[in-house]
């Protein structure tokens, strides 16, 4: 026995075994036939589409277990459609698998490599290309080249600088002035401090003057919540304290992790949560972060009642609200 | 010859006249596609993708592109007199007045989510069997980036029609922008055409996401396609198949039959789905506005990941000399995300650095014979897999009544510990898989047919297993290690001894395996019995 160690032996392409279909022409028609089936479902499935299309009501409902009521319109649509798009592409691939030619076939593979003399001829190509060009001769060309390719890319940049103004102190600034009243969302009613019972929560916004028109980006800074406690409940320092009013305590709903609404509050434990990434601030602790992401706490909007009894903002807020930003300074 | 036969050789001769296509055509015609059934995954990708194409096409038709406020007068009762954007609206109608719109509504987005499954399970696939090696590194990185521009036209996408959730996101995306280091402010404001939301967003994501990005999909499409095709394709090892060659079903007329057919059957499937399987319902979500929010809001599944990144992060931020870096939105939002998909797309050349081989590879690796990448694999895939389940932290809680305090330190822990522990089983199991193919081309495979021998003995007879099997469990290569030497012959240590002492370690490591068995073992044993 030699030392030489045997590997085991390719034993080559395996011998074709044929399909019934090949050997019996009894199975080639039965296939055809399969085929043909195949096409026809599919032809179905175009006149069920054309008939839903014209004949189904769009509103019309059927109950069907599992999915519940659905639009039976789309459903049959839908239905027409998948069947008539999936036959034709199971027929063809039945056809593919019992009648056409099923012998493998071996193809060699070439070399991707260029043969060394075409890669010389190519090197060589391309230095004379360039020595003939002189661009390594000419140095003036090639810095004042450089230069102004270089110049021509500030072109794009400066063209696309009017797609938005600059930031300026937009981040920062909030509708909220002192004295400027809370006004429920919807429905931009006034609320007195009354209106809200112990454990409630409601949405508001500065009130409107006069011919003003509230946009969205309105409401992305200046959405607040409002939340009553029972005064002996809060845990805050003094002057926080004298930002509230009768347990009433206010804060901008607006994320201070990514800017999401803080929508959910949790009545039992005091908490308020934000459903984007449940960042979780302690209302009874001036929304301290307890949990998740957030590394702020939500601005607090000092309130008070004005001569009619109506809640109002005492100052604006005393930072940004919502995200932070590089220019935030603290 | 019959008349058709003619008109056709006429035709054929005209087009050759004019562009000499025939040569092309006769080689091309006959290439040699080899046959599997993890193949088919691209298919379905490119099939996606025209289905997008023709789906989202329809759509433009009606859908408005413009932040307008308008108010809602439609059939669906409940919106009615609200005010929203024209964007909303439009996608209303189009879901409510269109005979099929809605249909086709649900056919895109399911096309999108077929989409972006069909290009990971396609990497994968690609990843575990090797199939990125030389000659092929291009190809890879190409569809590096079509799952990252994936990511980012799916995302787009979902954006467009301006309903509660999606504004959120968008949301959360500008605050994304909004964090990087001294520009942010200025690139968001950029981007919105001012503060968010603006009313500039909608028509600008639209035009890149009808416009832009599918342009770069469709080059970078084509130059995938025309590398496969002239590269040819991998394929799996097996008798009679080596590197040098191809096995597998000429393109006319077999492969035109199945693959054209598997087009209509992804339309055909994307079509049912869309027919009974209802998503994005947004008429149910309302229009968007800041200062509104549903419960358990949720991504589409290939930004949930992301999205689990960020809820999971520590809440960090640093405050200095009067400027903000939040490292609880930039880490999770941009760093880690960047690092990851750096290190995916440098992988193949990472792999050859560090097995030092330079070789071209047209054979596929059984995932099992490359025990190092197959673990590293996993571990990237348990990371991934984590902040996924992370992504729907809120949800599983409420599900499974879990706090979502236990869920978010879970996530926390496991993205760090899990990985690891992905990495050394996966590694074992491989390794276990190994000894499992040597042991059966050694003895051949159990029968469960006990045999009394003449002394009393008990023993099951084992079956040898074909030629062809034994082949194709041992025609892998095993490795060396690289053992570049880091001192030269009078002992002194050479320049970059460091990096030679690290390719040292990782080939070392790439390169353990169990032997596989050969025929001078197969013939040891036979004498033996």
């Amino acid at each position: 026995m030699s030392n030489e160690i045997e590997l085991i032996k390719d034993p080559g392409l395996p011998e074709h075994i044929h399909r019934r279909a090949d050997l019996d022409e009894k199975y080639a028609k039965r296939a055809e036939n399969q085929v043909a089936i195949l096409f026809m479902l599919s032809a179905v499935g175009t006149l069920l589409l054309i008939f839903s299309y014209i004949f189904i009501d769009t509103d019309s409902f059927i109950f069907i277990p599992v999915m519940g009521e659905v639009n039976s319109h789309q459903l049959f649509l839908g239905l027409g459609m998948a069947m008539a798009l999936f036959f034709i592409g199971a027929g063809a691939i039945h056809w593919a698998k019992t009648l056409m030619p099923d012998h493998e076939v071996i193809a060699e593979r070439h070399e991707f490599r260029s043969p060394d003399e075409d890669r010389e001829e190519f090197v060589k190509t391309v230095k004379s290309g360039a020595g003939a060009a002189g661009l390594g001769r000419r140095p003036l060309i090639k810095r004042t080249l450089g230069l102004a390719l270089g110049l021509s890319g500030l072109t794009p940049l400066l063209l696309l600088r009017d797609l938005g103004p600059l930031p300026e102190d937009e981040l920062t600034k909030t509708s909220w002035k002192a004295g400027t009243r809370l006004v429920t969302d919807p429905g931009d009613r006034p609320i007195k401090a009354t209106d809200l019972e112990v454990g409630a929560v409601a949405q508001t916004l500065p009130e409107l003057a006069e011919g003003e028109h509230r946009t969205l980006n309105d409401i992305a800074k200046d959405a607040v919540l409002l939340i009553r406690l029972r005064p002996e409940e809060f845990n805050l320092d003094a002057e926080r304290l004298s930002w509230t009013h009768e347990g009433i305590i206010a804060f901008s709903k607006i994320c201070s992790h990514m800017g999401c609404a803080v929508a959910l509050y949790e009545q039992q434990t005091k908490h308020l949560l934000c459903p984007c990434h449940q960042s979780t601030f302690d209302v009874t602790r001036a929304a301290k972060v307890i949990f998740g992401p957030a590394a702020r706490p939500l601005p607090q909007l000092a309130i008070t009642v004005d001569s009619e009894g109506y809640l109002v903002a005492q100052a604006p807020f005393n930072e940004p609200v919502g995200p932070s930003f590089w220019e935030r300074s603290s | 010859m019959t008349a058709r036969e003619r008109i056709a050789g006429n035709v054929a001769g005209y087009v050759d006249d004019r562009t000499g296509a025939a040569k092309w055509m006769k080689k091309n015609l006959t290439k040699v596609f080899p046959d599997h059934w993890s193949f088919l995954l691209g298919e379905i990708c490119l099939y996606s993708f025209i289905i997008l194409l023709l789906s989202g096409t329809y759509l433009t038709f009606w859908f408005d592109p413009s932040q307008r406020e308008v108010i809602y007068e439609g059939s669906y009762e409940p919106l009615n007199g609200l005010k929203m954007s024209a964007a909303y609206a439009s996608t209303l109608d189009l879901s409510f007045e269109v005979r099929g719109g809605l249909l086709m509504r649900q056919i895109h987005h399911w096309a999108a989510l077929i989409f972006m499954v069909g290009i990971v399970v396609h990497l994968l696939r690609v990843y575990f069997t090797g199939a990125f090696r030389k000659p092929r590194e291009f190809n890879w990185i190409i569809g590096v980036g079509l799952l990252t521009l994936g990511i980012v036209e799916g995302f787009l996408g979902y954006s467009l029609p301006d309903d509660l959730l999606s504004g959120t996101g968008i949301r959360i995306a500008e605050a994304i922008i909004q964090a990087i280091p001294v520009v942010g402010s200025y690139l968001a404001f950029f981007a919105f055409g001012g503060a968010f939301p603006g009313e500039s967003f909608i028509p600008r994501i639209y035009t890149v996401h009808v416009l832009l990005l599918p342009g770069i999909f469709l080059a970078l499409i084509t130059v995938h396609l025309m590398l496969v095709w002239y590269q040819k394709h991998t394929q799996f090892p097996g008798p009679g198949r080596t590197e040098k060659n191809v096995v597998g079903y000429p393109l006319m007329p077999v492969y035109m039959a199945k693959a054209g057919g598997f087009f209509f059957i992804v339309f055909g499937v994307t079509a049912f789905l869309g027919a009974v399987a209802s998503i994005n319902p947004i008429w149910l979500y309302g229009p968007y506005t800041p200062g509104q929010i549903s419960a358990g809001s949720q991504p589409d599944w290939y930004m949930g990941w992301l999205d689990g990144l960020v809820r999971m992060a520590p809440p960090l931020e640093t405050h200095a000399f009067g400027y903000t870096i939040s490292w609880n939105i930039l880490i999770p939002g941009l760093i880690l995300p960047g690092i990851m998909f750096t290190l995916l797309a440098l992988y193949p050349f990472i792999e050859s650095w560090a097995t030092g081989d330079k070789r071209e590879h047209h054979l596929l690796d059984r995932p099992r014979n490359a025990p190092n990448r197959t673990a590293i694999g996993a571990m990237a895939l348990t990371f991934t897999l984590v902040c996924l389940l992370n992504g729907g932290n809120d949800i599983i809680a409420t599900t499974f009544r879990l706090t979502i305090n236990q869920m978010m330190w879970f996530s926390r822990i496991a993205v760090v510990v899990l990985p690891p522990i992905a990495f050394i089983v996966t590694k074992r199991i491989c390794l276990s898989l190994q000894r499992a193919d040597r042991e059966l081309v050694l003895h051949g495979k159990e029968t469960g047919r006990l045999v009394r021998l003449p002394h009393g003995e008990f023993v099951e007879v084992h079956e040898p297993i074909s030629a062809e099997k034994a082949w194709t469990l041992t025609s892998h290569e095993q490795l060396a290690p690289l053992e570049i030497s880091e001192y030269d012959a009078s002992g002194v240590r050479l320049p970059g001894s460091l990096k030679n002492k690290i390719r040292n370690r990782i080939s070392r490591a790439n390169a353990v395996a169990v032997p596989k068995a050969t025929e001078s073992e197969r013939k040891e044993l036979e004498g033996h019995h």
